[in-house]
């Protein structure tokens, strides 16, 4: 286990400058995500497109995956339709908690998340904006969204 | 079994021989030695504790109370001297004031459904401060549901300091009883809870004092606080966990109906009516936590033999250590700046989360808490999601400090 693998370099990159942050006007699903053991929050807010993501953003005080996370899965969701967007949190889920999950090439920069695997305590922290996504995908627009919670 | 005539020594705290006495701490993590600065959560166990619990597992073990077989009669004498350890550990007047309890958080809810749910008229008031654990808020919000009466919260200032004037400001006619902690779990703050109680009991307030992060650190003597309940847990004193007691003055105790009801607690049961124990049993119904309660027996009696006054002042030369070099560190505010504090230092980092700096530390082998510490209204006051806490033991080193600083400059170097 070594601090270079959770910390690598395209997760300080985010942390420090989190892409596609901030708020999204006008916005067709609004959720809020909660990890109630450390405190992160982190609200999604969505554009869609019929069945694509056209756009998202997300606000939020998080640790570093935390934040990683999120800068991580805007990027690589956007434009994606809500089954491709499902289909990659299914990945990105196995790639966090399966030691087993292999590193498929084509994940690119959300590889960079394996490393929380090492560290059990952090998973929490990668996944939390992916249960968001999850469940702000799975309800109907325009439905008033429960908050998430990774607890 | 006992701690070595050294733990004695009267002119300086031994820390070498005291860690000796504790197994753990020579254990390493992440391929270093462990620097455990997580105390205020958990301590660890001393042998005596370790040894006395496991004597009783190995050689002992019953059901007390009633057994007329020699085990039974041999486990409850074991249990209740730890009863009585605990009774001159806190000066308190008889055992019977003497409840055991799973922990605070249960002590604190036993007074909150058993002496003010049946006391208190909607309107009445229940006063508390704004640095308490989530345990000594909850239970009072559950009551004032119940009964219609209101939580008054007094104020704190940037310090994390609650000033006695405020809170006596906040002492009114229909204040029924005023609850707070004798040191705050998040900031270390030490409140002034002598005053607070005179001033409580000069208007009639009953008086609870939450001393879970208090009992590892201060000599209490609950006669001279002259509170009528005191709150604290076993593992925060070295003892094991799911144990710990509530203190109640025995006047209000013998007034207070059962908050269980079961075995242990009754004196005759029958269909029409039941007849309840005497004091203390009638607040321990079915099999308590015997092994746990022996155990902690045992670490009053292995704190009886520490010359705590020097324990007392080696803490404190930790903590205004500690303080010192986490302020050379560039970006680092420590959270809680009082003038009384426990050995305990909150902090935050600029540009470094709580939760990273826990990471980056556990790898150096050192233990210490992140996140909100179960007070979210005093992370609310700071505006900040958590801190990193750090709180220290008598057993804790300078050296510990020292590797904890430059683990804290790794930490900002990594996110710079």
């Amino acid at each position: 286990m070594d601090l270079a693998d959770l910390y690598r370099d395209v997760i300080l990159d985010h942390n420090r400058q989190p892409r596609n942050f901030g708020d999204l006007e006008p916005a067709d699903a609004v959720i809020e995500g909660f990890n109630p053991l450390c405190g992160d929050r982190l609200t999604l807010r969505l554009a869609l497109d019929a069945d694509r993501i056209r756009d998202i953003r997300f606000e939020g005080a998080g640790c570093a995956i935390s934040t990683a996370s999120a800068s991580l899965m805007t990027e690589a969701v956007k434009g994606k339709s809500r089954e491709e967007a499902l289909n990659l949190f299914e990945r990105v889920h196995a790639l966090l908690t399966d030691d087993a999950a292999p590193i498929a090439d084509d994940l690119g920069k959300l590889a960079a998340l394996s490393g929380v695997r090492a560290f059990p305590a952090r998973v929490k922290c990668a996944s939390l904006c992916w249960h968001t996504l999850a469940k702000a995908l799975a309800a109907k627009p325009a439905e008033v969204l429960p908050r998430v919670s990774t607890e | 079994m006992t701690p070595t005539a050294l733990l004695r020594e009267p002119a300086r705290f031994d820390v070498a021989a005291v860690r000796r006495e504790f197994p753990i701490l020579a254990r390493t993590v992440h391929g270093s030695p462990l620097a455990f600065l997580d105390n205020g959560a958990s301590a660890q166990r001393p042998n005596a504790v370790i040894a006395a619990v496991d004597d009783y597992e190995r050689n002992h073990h019953a059901n007390i109370h009633r057994g007329v077989h020699t085990l039974s009669q041999e486990a409850t004498a074991l249990y209740e001297r730890a009863r009585d350890r605990l009774r001159t550990f806190i000066n308190a007047r008889a055992s019977r004031e003497i409840l055991f309890v799973r922990g605070t958080t249960e002590a604190i809810n036993l007074v909150a459904q058993s002496y003010a749910r049946p006391l208190l008229q909607e309107g009445d008031e229940i006063l508390i401060t704004y640095l308490e654990h989530h345990a000594n808020i909850v239970p009072w919000q559950m009551v004032c549901e119940q009964t219609g009466a209101k939580l008054v919260v007094a104020p704190m200032d940037a310090n994390g300091e609650v000033h006695a004037e405020s809170v006596e400001r906040l002492m009114g006619p229909r204040t029924k009883l005023f609850a707070c902690a004798h040191v705050s779990n998040a900031l270390g703050t030490v409140l002034p809870i002598a005053r607070l109680i005179a001033s409580a009991k000069a208007r009639g307030i009953v008086t609870l004092i939450d001393g879970a992060q208090a009992i590892a650190h201060f000599a209490v003597d609950v006669q001279s606080l002259d509170c009528d309940f005191y709150a604290f847990s076993g593992h925060k004193m070295f003892g094991p966990t799911g144990v710990g007691v509530l203190y109640g003055r025995e006047r209000l105790l013998e007034r207070m109906p059962p908050w269980q009801g079961g075995g242990e607690m009754i004196l005759t049961v029958s269909f029409a009516k039941t007849t309840y124990n005497e004091l203390p049993h009638k607040f321990e119904a079915g099999t308590p936590n015997i092994s746990g309660a022996i155990g902690l027996g045992a670490a009053v009696e292995f704190l009886g033999e520490l010359d705590l006054p020097a324990a007392r002042r080696y803490e404190h030369e930790l903590l205004s250590y500690a303080t010192e070099r986490l302020e050379t560190i560039p970006g680092l505010r420590l959270v809680g700046t009082a003038a009384d504090k426990a050995s305990l230092v909150s902090f935050v980092v600029a540009g470094v989360h709580p939760h990273d700096i826990g990471t980056i530390l556990d790898q150096d082998g050192i233990a210490i808490r992140t996140g909100h510490h179960c007070a979210m209204p005093v992370m609310e006051f700071f505006k900040i999601p958590g801190t990193a806490r750090a709180s220290f033991a008598f057993y804790n080193t300078f050296a510990e400090i020292d590797r904890l600083v430059a683990s804290l400059e790794r930490a900002r170097k990594l996110f710079a």
